[in-house]
């Protein structure tokens, strides 16, 4: 299929993730974080979240460059695994 | 299994107010609010953050289908995704479409109803039958070129048994969106999610419900219509990780307040932290049933009915690039499927552990003197004193009528609790607003995606085994795709139908599902005879199937279950004969009936009616299909070996908690 899911899925998590980042940064100390017993989540959360985006996208972009590079066996690759169900 | 799980507990998010009477003008949700619903007080002061994080998500939900429309030339495109896609992705799909929220909710609910042993529907109810449906039947689900799964009961059977399954399913999926958009809609008015809202632009309280219920309509309809099947299970993706990082922190933040697993276990007590104490008899255990039957029944019958059977899942599966990813699919999918127990049922044993309420929470306790209802949940008793003050239990409030604004209780006088805001006050409780944006668009997701799917399935069966079959024959194919688009339209356009249709009647919910549970149960037996013995007939199938589900239905008609209130819809409307200790005892014998009758049925009438020709079951059938060639893989490759890790991780985490 022609998109790649690790993108969106890893620019919605660095978008969001960075929205708490920042969030959490302005916030940090503050009283609504008596709710989560002290700790700034949307600060820590926001830079897993936004670790995890990140980690998606440089995936997506290596696989993507490997294509780039090699681009006759990509197709020959993906022939077999189409065709073989065929044999049963 | 979750299937089943869901009619016997699973749905109680979405009879909110069932009990109530007049629907129309208020809508019921809000007189529940007002009454019962967080009466810990909680609000959901949503800030700007919360917003943002949701329509960020919203934005990339429908920008998915917008990136995929160009993708969509040909109906396999749209119905099967093209059969393209890699196994992880379809994994994800796989779970996703069954994580709906009235899991994400119903799970937390029973963890605080029965503690751990509520981990038995991901452990015994859905690895082994997973395992199963990847190993031994996705060779000929994927193999067949069956592109649904009626359509293989076609290729194997004939005509009759097909169009009973896809006529029953085609049913089953409207009204399960249907009911996931209800839900939907009333855990928005029950969370005021939209409150504020519609108070800043002057809109009456009393539209929330149906704006939510338009609003998911709009979204769901939207990503389906513009990318087909490739959409909704890349938004399941979406959706999966959503959960998950909207989820853990709930857990992380939670045992750290409890003081950890040994915190909930010195609050709670052994038997809400073992799976499997007092399995031996049904009355030593919260599930009431014994230990076979919740092999057999749950283990066995329900969950590879649901998970080898119904195409809501299997879908995701017959989207892959391979013969081999299809297998692998289901084996993914079962990894984060185990440790989902983690992440949906731990928040509702800590919203009954946490020991005491913060100074905040005190301060926003709150109390409706128009009710005159003492909204005491936040007073955390640690035991369910008879103190005259009803109280709830940790984060989980005492349930009220939502008509006469008393606390309910059981025949001995004790209040009863209102389970289904276990998960949902945890969310209030722990997470500050960002946070709480993220924890939310994470429950709107998993409604959104159990939605989706049903929709997609419903497409996609629609099409090729109802249009395609007995209306419009010899279309081209961008005909069918075209139908594609107008069936989902339709689909969703009845969900909504669905979706007021219960609003509108109260009972109708359970009866529906009771309904489902019958048209369901015996299928298993129908689907494993037809792929592992090959003297199966089309008739013997129909008949099996259709004498099971009557076993089903008289089963249900002839015991009680002892917890609910005299014979009715739960049972015993022909003769009370036997009475087991619970509902969920009930529901697993059955299905345990079911499946014995439509089995001995399918297998004495296929034994007097004529088989088909061998040559004709290549691929259809276990013993005339050649195996999967596996030499080229090495061994960590092979589907079997992913099979045994994943059966050794369960046997462990059984062992854990044993």
């Amino acid at each position: 299929m022609g998109l790649d899911i690790r993108l969106p899925l890893g620019l919605l998590f660095v978008v969001t993730g960075g929205m708490m980042a920042v969030y959490g940064l302005f916030t940090h100390g503050s009283a609504i974080y008596e709710k989560s017993l002290g700790i700034d989540i949307n600060l820590v959360w926001g830079l897993v979240l936004s670790v995890f985006g990140l980690t998606m996208l440089l995936l997506a972009y290596l696989d993507r460059r490997r294509a780039a590079k090699a681009p006759p066996v990509n197709p020959a690759s993906k022939v077999p695994p189409v065709t073989r169900p065929r044999g049963h | 299994m979750e299937a089943q799980c869901k009619i016997q507990i699973c749905c109680a998010v979405v009879v909110y107010g069932s009990s109530g009477g007049t629907l129309r003008g208020v809508p019921r949700g809000l007189i529940v609010h007002t009454a019962s619903a967080l009466a810990v007080g909680l609000k959901t002061n949503l800030t700007a953050i919360d917003w943002l994080i949701m329509l960020v998500y919203f934005a990339f939900v429908l920008g998915v289908g917008f990136l995929l429309k160009r993708h969509m030339r040909t109906s396999t495109d749209f119905f099967l995704a093209g059969r393209a896609l890699p196994a992880w992705v379809c994994g994800l799909a796989f779970i996703s479409a069954n994580l709906g929220a009235q899991e994400v909710i119903g799970m937390g609910a029973s963890g605080a109803k029965y503690g751990i042993a509520t981990s038995q529907f991901y452990w015994i109810g859905a690895i082994p039958a997973m395992v199963f449906v990847g190993l031994f039947m996705m060779p000929f689900y994927y193999g067949s070129k069956a592109r649904s799964v009626p359509e293989y009961l076609k290729l194997r059977y004939d005509e009759k048994t097909r169009a009973w399954n896809a006529g029953s399913f085609a049913i089953m999926t409207v009204f399960s969106s249907g009911i996931s958009m209800y839900a939907m809609a009333k855990l928005i008015q029950v969370l005021h999610i939209f409150d504020g809202v519609f108070i800043h632009f002057g809109l009456p309280l009393s539209w929330i419900f149906h704006f939510s219920i338009f609003l998911s309509a709009v979204i769901v309809l939207g990503y389906i219509s513009l990318g087909g099947l490739t959409s909704a299970i890349y938004n399941e993706v979406l959706q999966f990780f959503l959960i998950v990082a909207g989820f853990m922190p709930l857990v992380w933040i939670g045992l750290k307040n409890v003081g950890g697993w040994h915190g909930i276990q010195r609050a709670l007590g052994p038997g809400y932290t073992h799976s499997w104490r007092g399995m031996a008899h049904a009355s030593t255990n919260p599930l009431g049933t014994e230990w076979y039957a919740l092999v057999f029944g749950l283990g066995f019958v329900l969950s590879f009915g649901y998970w080898c059977t119904d195409f809501l899942v299997i879908q995701s599966a017959m989207a892959a690039e391979s013969h081999l990813a299809a297998r692998r699919v289901p084996l993914i999918a079962s990894i984060p499927k185990m440790f989902f127990p983690f992440l949906v049922i731990l928040p509702g044993l800590i919203a009954i552990s946490v020991p005491t309420v913060t100074q905040h929470m005190m301060a926003q306790v709150q109390t409706t003197p128009a009710l005159g209802v003492a909204r005491g949940a936040a007073t955390a008793s640690m035991t369910s004193d008879a103190s005259s003050v009803p109280v709830g239990r940790g984060l989980i409030p005492v349930k009220i009528d939502p008509i006469t604004g008393r606390v309910l209780t059981n025949d001995k006088g004790k209040p009863l609790l209102d389970y289904d805001l276990a998960t949902p006050n945890m969310l209030l409780h722990f997470f500050p607003t960002g946070m709480l944006g993220l924890g939310l668009t994470a429950l709107l997701a998993s409604f959104m995606s159990g939605m989706a799917g049903n929709v997609t399935a419903f497409n996609t069966v629609w099409t090729y085994d109802i249009y395609q079959s007995y209306i419009h024959k010899n279309g081209t194919d961008q005909h069918y795709l075209w139908m594609g688009r107008m069936a989902t339209i339709g689909g969703v356009a009845l969900s909504i139908g669905a979706a007021y249709f219960v609003t509108s009647f109260n009972n109708i919910m359970d009866a529906l599902q009771l309904v489902f549970s019958f048209v369901n149960a015996p299928l298993l037996a129908t689907f494993l005879l037809g792929m592992f013995w090959k003297r199966t007939t089309g008739h013997g199938a129909f008949w099996g199937l259709l004498s099971g589900t009557c076993a089903a239905a008289l089963h249900t008609g002839l015991t009680l279950p002892a917890d609910v209130s005299g014979v009715g819809i739960h049972g015993g409307w022909i003769a009370v004969l036997h009475v087991y200790p619970s509902t969920m005892a009930q529901t697993f014998w059955t299905a345990i009936w079911a499946f014995a009758v439509c089995f001995v049925m399918t297998v004495g009438l296929s034994l007097m009616t004529k088989p088909r020709e061998e040559k004709d079951l290549v691929g259809l059938v276990y013993s005339l299909t050649p195996k999967p060639a596996e030499g080229h893989l090495l061994w960590y490759q092979r589907p079997a070996s992913l099979a045994i890790l994943v059966l050794a991780m369960v046997v462990v985490l059984n062992l854990v908690f044993l």
